[in-house]
């Protein structure tokens, strides 16, 4: 007999998770991604590479990142929440942890220019910063919608030396902007590294992000469990947009008996209203109609505004080890004004639709009073606050 | 990583309507001319499928417009979404090739996810149905290519395989020994578009493909005009010409400048 395997080991040979994930990119690209996936092997069994990720990692980002109590919510929801807080990290969400990873693994492969697509521009802003640390030189693109309700997020790419290019095509948002870096990545993949923002893409990304998003769930588990006498928590939660913050998360309590839950944006759900299919080099869950053109994702998220979802979350749904929710844009603006009430903290609205999940389930008791709930605090909420401003005006 | 399997058996190789009649042409000295033209492109889409027949092609490449097509560049993303404003479908736009009634052996060009969407085995079949001799599927590569090629093969529609700059020699071979009716040759690193001058790397993929297949070489994106058409047929079998062509359709060519466009090349190839 052997073991069961981890419900989220590695993909197979061909990058697969169950049945999804693969490469299905141009011929142009297929090399890159086979060397890409080489070096992170490679990369990962070397002691150097990994010691020298830790120390930028705690001395450059900031980690590990606390994990908070929240007395006073809990109060409110009769349920005990606490949050991981990536939010604390440099640059502000845990986009970090991955693109300081991609940064080493391009300089490993002796890629000096590194692109990437943004939706919040979190990881536009934590590419162009990584680049910076490098001395590398980056673009970043960015859906025209996004341009203008991240504003601030545009100047800080700037200021940090990026070039921001708005996309004018499709929904003008973060599906368009990965098909535009895309677009670059088949011209320049002889030198240029495409640092991809979430669990997506073709093979070797969607192993790669996650396991460089792990440091998140390993973390809070050992935390949780010092605080706790040894204990995990009942339930954890994470927003999903592409679904990096929530895979890292997961991705440390997958073998224990957690309950795992990703939180879409109704607009963007892919899990709920998604059907397989072949966009953006992974067969994943993607929101499509009955031809197989892809549909437009809505969200008051930039981050959250995609119509798919990494092909590694299309798996856990299957297996049925996590489970996806989807949240109103109501709720999310909720949940941002209760956290920061009764916290003080402001969190981003990616964040804020994992607990605008909490906030329902504790209401109508889907989550039982008492129940133990970690909540990856994903991004701070600084980006958003001008756009809730005008919301709520 | 493993090694697998060759996709298929020379010696179970059928060769489909597209190859046979590009390897009948290049027999008798000719350079071989495929335009592409998108699919539900305007009312008069399927009289420029005709008028491109009347002026010469060996072949024609018919896009069927898909929302996120990621290998192209402005001026076909343009005839997309045109084309899917405009209401077309891969239903559409196969009702159209077929109604078109020309003799020139036609190659649908589009995304996996169509294919998907409807099923590998169903999509083959309408296909084939339609009268389409080829399909060619910019974002599905070798690796992931067998369950519809097995399916392809089976209702006789011919796979199109793509090489790049960028693709070694060893799995120039395999893509060459899986691809059917012609080699694709992407004649630079980069999405489908007019260049101004013709990439060094167009000639050297051309000679880099011929010396691995027997299969007709086409060189496509990049190839803009007359005078860089002859410059890749030094090397190359052939050319496929996008959106220099779908350029002047977007704005208004019609049937007739279309055919005389496609004519002007046609005549700089044979003389
Ligand atoms: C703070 C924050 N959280 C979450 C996300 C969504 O990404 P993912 O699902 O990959 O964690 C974003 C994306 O921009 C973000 O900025």
């Amino acid at each position: 007999m052997v073991a069961a395997p981890s419900p989220m080991g590695a993909p197979d040979a061909s990058g697969r998770f169950g049945s999804f994930g693969g490469r299905f990119v141009p011929e142009s690209l297929v090399p890159a991604c086979m060397e890409l996936e080489t070096a992170f092997s490679e990369a990962w069994a070397d002691a150097a590479f990994r010691a020298r990720l830790a120390s930028l990692l705690a001395s450059y980002a900031g980690r590990p990142t606390p994990i908070t109590e929240c007395p006073r919510l809990s109060a409110e929801l009769g349920v005990e929440v606490v949050l991981k807080r990536e939010d604390l990290t440099h640059t502000g969400s845990h986009k970090i942890n991955n693109v300081l990873g991609q940064a080493l693994l391009a300089e490993r492969m002796g890629k000096r220019r590194l692109i990437a697509e943004t939706g919040a521009g979190q990881h536009g802003v934590a590419t162009a910063t990584a680049a910076a640390y490098f001395g590398m030189e980056c673009a970043v693109f960015m859906g025209e919608v996004d341009v203008e309700r991240q504003a601030l997020n545009v100047f800080r790419m700037e200021l940090l030396g990026a070039t921001v290019y708005p996309v004018r095509s499709g929904s003008r948002t973060l599906k368009d902007a990965v098909n535009e870096a895309l677009r670059d990545w088949v011209a320049s993949v002889e030198t240029t590294h495409y640092c991809i923002g979430s669990v997506m893409g073709p093979h070797p990304y969607p192993y790669l992000v996650r396991q460089l998003q792990r440091v998140v769930g390993d973390e809070a588990r050992e935390q949780y469990r010092e605080r706790s006498g040894g204990r995990d928590p009942d339930v954890i939660v994470a927003c999903v947009g592409g679904g990096s913050n929530a895979a890292g998360t997961f991705a440390g309590f997958a073998d224990t008996a957690a309950r795992l839950v990703g939180v879409e944006a109704a607009g963007g759900s892919a899990v709920g209203h998604g059907v397989p299919g072949i966009v953006h080099g992974m067969r994943s869950l993607f929101l499509q109609d009955e031809e197989g053109q892809v549909l437009e994702a809505e969200s008051i998220s930039a981050g959250l505004d995609y119509p798919g979802i990494g092909p590694e979350h299309a798996h856990l749904a299957e297996l049925g080890r996590a489970t996806y929710e989807a949240v109103g844009d109501d709720e999310v603006l909720a949940a941002f004004q209760v956290l920061a009430r009764t916290e003080g903290i402001l969190p981003a609205l990616e964040p804020a639709h994992a607990l605008a999940w909490v906030i329902r389930a504790a209401r109508d008791g889907t989550l039982a009073p008492g129940t133990k709930v970690l909540l990856t605090m994903s991004g701070r909420g600084d980006k958003d606050v001008a756009q809730v401003k005008e919301m709520l005006a | 990583m493993s090694v697998q399997a060759p996709h298929d058996d020379a010696r179970t190789r059928a060769t489909g309507r597209l190859e046979s009649a590009l390897r009948e042409r290049r027999a008798a000295g000719r350079k071989l001319l495929v335009p592409y033209v998108t699919g539900g492109l305007g009312a008069d889409w399927v009289d420029i499928v005709r008028a491109l027949a009347a002026a010469g092609a060996d072949g024609i490449e018919v896009g069927i417009p898909f929302s996120d097509p990621v290998m192209d560049g402005p001026v076909i993303q343009e005839a997309s979404q045109r084309a899917l404003a405009q209401g077309a479908t891969p239903r559409s736009v196969l009702a159209g090739i077929a109604s078109a009634e020309v003799d020139t052996p036609i190659a649908v060009m589009t995304y996996y996810n169509l294919i998907a969407r409807a099923g590998d085995k169903r999509m083959a079949a309408e296909l084939a149905r339609a009268g389409v001799a080829a399909a060619i599927l910019p974002d599905l590569p070798l690796e992931e290519a067998r369950p519809w090629c097995a399916e392809a093969d089976a209702a006789g529609v011919e796979t199109v395989m793509l090489a790049a700059p960028t693709t070694p020699d060893e799995r120039l071979a395999r893509l060459a020994q899986r691809g059917r009716g012609f080699l694709y040759a992407v004649g630079l690193l980069g999405v489908t578009g007019e260049r101004s001058q013709l990439a060094e790397s167009a000639l050297a993929i051309a000679r880099r493909c011929k010396q691995v297949t027997d299969l007709p070489v086409l060189v496509g994106v990049g190839v803009s005009n007359a005078s860089q058409a002859r410059a890749i047929c030094e090397v190359a079998d052939g050319v496929v010409v996008g959106s220099a062509l779908v350029r002047r359709i977007l704005e208004g060519a019609g049937p007739d400048g279309a055919g005389e466009f496609i004519g002007e090349l046609r005549q700089a190839l044979d003389s």
